[in-house]
């Protein structure tokens, strides 16, 4: 972030101020409406084209790459610590589910309100730092609540992991993951809508605003650390809605949950989809869970092997992403028809 | 008291550890501006190589702590210059990601030609047995990884500080732009800087092989403690990042020593250490800040 060399904006992913954000706002209304509609439809058919469980992944990884983005793209904070919100939720959820017996979107609210409330003294002490120092942090913060939950058994049962997490939702049926799908699609638009919200609230703008010129941030009296640690409380939130999710789809937790490797795959999800776009977190997360599921249904073994592979090859070769590749061409062939 | 004395030896020894892996990203940092996150798979390679040495070509371990960094380090020059390299111009957070690609892609690796489960090394005969302090008795082997490490360190301060190479790397560490102001031409410094890095896992690697056990997730957990130990220590700071090695290892020590009934307190002190750190100086015991954010 500070180094002596001025990263040239052409080859940053991270957009310069005129690109991503405030170009999509500036896309014709009727093209956003298409695109949003087109999604919608996806987003119903998919459960027909996938097996329903990929399907339901899918779901749960798209809210967890936006809530990282939210971070990386807009706040220009790249936490690499992630799992512990999305593992913190999965686990209360969990436990909410099945002690209390509550009905699953109680439970997974629940989830998500501790693993905002976790964000906020992890995020107070983060943001004190910026760039590199800022992901080694948050990456040892979430280590440390990994340490927590593997000792603490009497709660999370280690290694054996939370066993039979109920889908309770006032006694529908919804075992079927097919059903269970359309049960959780509207949970997920929800929080997809709120994070496009607040990225185009003017809370969204200063953070923009912050991401691109801290200091003229803070010259024109925005309380920088503030405003980043509400971005950081809100992207746990998210982040933890989408893990309360997971483990009522999965009826199981494991520690895997709150790995550091968890954290990771969030990460190349966003960059794959493209940094900065929000909308290409949910691509990403498309792609990287079916492509997972695939080559465990294959019976190949070395998945790391390939999600690292894919993670060198994004990072050298295509750092825009999928989504920023496509809107920077549309703006290219934009510009060129203005000329 | 023949039990504290132990029990900071044991400190002092897992500090060891902390303090050649934070030296080796300390002076990665310092020239490239890179985090590198595969060094705790490289000093898992390094276990991992004094072991196939051994199992698969009798290399004894005395000749795999020379062949290990030399090769490690070498392999370090070659990807600094093949991919690391083209990443310098862009934000440092880019190669922190290429080096967590590469961490998945050399575990798993390793983890499909040898599986996850740990592989035994013999510790050498001259090292084996103990060596009687008096007041209590202590693994020779321990014994020599404290005065290896503690000899290295040594030897590593002196060409820091007396050598021109040294003089180099320490004011591009510590202050690049103006190392850059003063004509010095860092560019040719950096990759054999890296190399050397590498090599100073690979050489805790082959350390540890004895001791700890060898498996290919060795350095996934590890790296995230050395992390935590730049963060305390001051990652723009070599001193730092060596004093905060070592004393974390010696906090983590008493604390599974004296907390024992808590483990989670033990496995996690590092990380309160760190939370106290930030609050009271958020650049580091030993670091400054860079630029006002």
């Amino acid at each position: 972030m500070t180094s002596a060399v001025d990263t040239p904006a052409e080859e940053s992913a991270r957009p310069a101020p005129p690109s991503g954000l405030l170009t999509v706002a500036r896309a014709p209304g009727w093209v956003r409406y298409a695109l949003l509609a087109a999604g919608l439809l996806v987003a119903l058919w998919l459960p027909n084209g996938l097996y329903p469980a990929v399907a339901v992944d899918i779901l749960c990884w798209a809210l967890f790459a936006v809530s990282v983005d939210l971070l990386l793209g807009f706040t220009g904070l790249m936490s690499f610590g992630h799992a512990a919100f999305w593992g913190t939720s999965a686990y209360v959820t969990g436990l909410v589910a099945i002690h209390a017996g509550l009905p699953f979107p109680a439970a997974v609210l629940a989830g998500a309100l501790a693993a905002a409330l976790l964000a906020l003294p992890i995020g107070y002490l983060a943001v004190k730092r910026t760039g590199i120092y800022f992901a080694m942090v948050t990456l040892a913060f979430a280590q440390m609540v990994y340490y927590v939950a593997n000792e603490w058994r009497s709660v999370t049962q280690g290694e054996n992991g939370l066993q039979g997490v109920p889908r309770e939702f006032f006694g529908a049926d919804l075992s079927d993951d097919y059903y269970f799908y359309y049960a959780i699609l509207p949970i997920v638009v929800l929080g997809l809508l709120a994070a496009w919200r607040i990225v185009n609230s003017p809370f969204g703008r200063v953070l923009v605003g912050i991401r691109d010129n801290p200091a003229r941030a803070r010259a024109l009296g925005y309380p920088v650390h503030r405003y980043k640690l509400t971005a950081f409380v809100l992207s746990g939130f998210l982040a933890g809605l989408g893990g309360g999710l997971f483990a009522v789809g999965h009826r199981f937790v494991s520690l895997d949950v709150l790995h550091w490797t968890t954290s990771g795959k969030a990460v190349i999800v966003v960059v794959l989809g493209g940094i900065g776009t929000l909308w290409g977190g949910v691509l990403g997360a498309a792609l990287v869970v079916r492509l997972e599921d695939w080559l465990s249904f294959s019976g190949f073994e070395a998945i790391g092997l390939v999600t690292g592979g894919i993670f060198v090859l994004v990072v050298l070769l295509f750092r825009r992403g999928i989504w920023g590749t496509i809107a920077h061409l549309a703006r290219r062939r934009g510009a060129a028809r203005r000329r | 008291m023949s039990g504290f004395l132990q029990n900071t030896f044991n400190g002092l020894v897992g500090g060891a550890f902390y303090a050649l892996l934070a030296l080796g990203l300390a002076v990665i940092f310092g020239m490239l501006r890179v985090v590198n996150f595969a060094h705790g798979a490289f000093y898992m390679l390094g276990a991992f190589g004094a072991y196939v040495l051994l199992a698969e070509a009798g290399v004894p371990f005395w000749a795999a702590l020379v062949i290990m960094p030399l090769a490690l380090g070498l392999l370090g020059m070659v990807l600094e210059r093949a991919v690391i390299h083209r990443l310098t111009r862009l934000d440092p957070l880019y190669n922190f990601l290429l080096t967590f690609g590469l961490t998945l892609i050399l575990q798993d690796l390793v983890k499909s030609r040898y599986g996850v489960q740990s592989s035994p090394y013999a510790t050498p005969t001259e090292l084996s047995g103990s060596v009687d302090f008096g007041l209590f008795d202590f693994p020779t082997y321990r014994v020599f990884i404290l005065g290896f490490t503690v000899l290295l360190c040594a030897v590593v301060w002196w060409v820091l500080g007396r050598t021109r190479v040294g003089m180099v790397v320490r004011a591009a560490t510590e202050r690049p732009e103006l190392t850059r102001a003063f004509g010095i031409d860092v560019g040719k410094w950096v990759t054999p800087v890296f190399g050397f890095g590498i090599a100073l896992a690979g050489l805790a690697g082959v350390l540890a092989a004895p001791m700890r056990a060898v498996n290919p997730l060795m350095g996934a957990d590890l790296i995230i403690v050395v992390f935590a130990v730049v963060v305390i220590g001051g990652l723009g700071s070599i001193f730092g990042s060596v004093a905060a090695g070592f004393g974390i290892g010696l906090i983590q020590a008493w604390g599974e020593a004296y907390l024992s009934d808590f483990p989670i307190v033990s496995q996690t002190v590092v990380f309160v250490v760190m939370a106290a750190v930030l609050l009271w100086r958020p650049a580091g015991l030993f670091g400054r800040e860079e630029a006002p954010a």
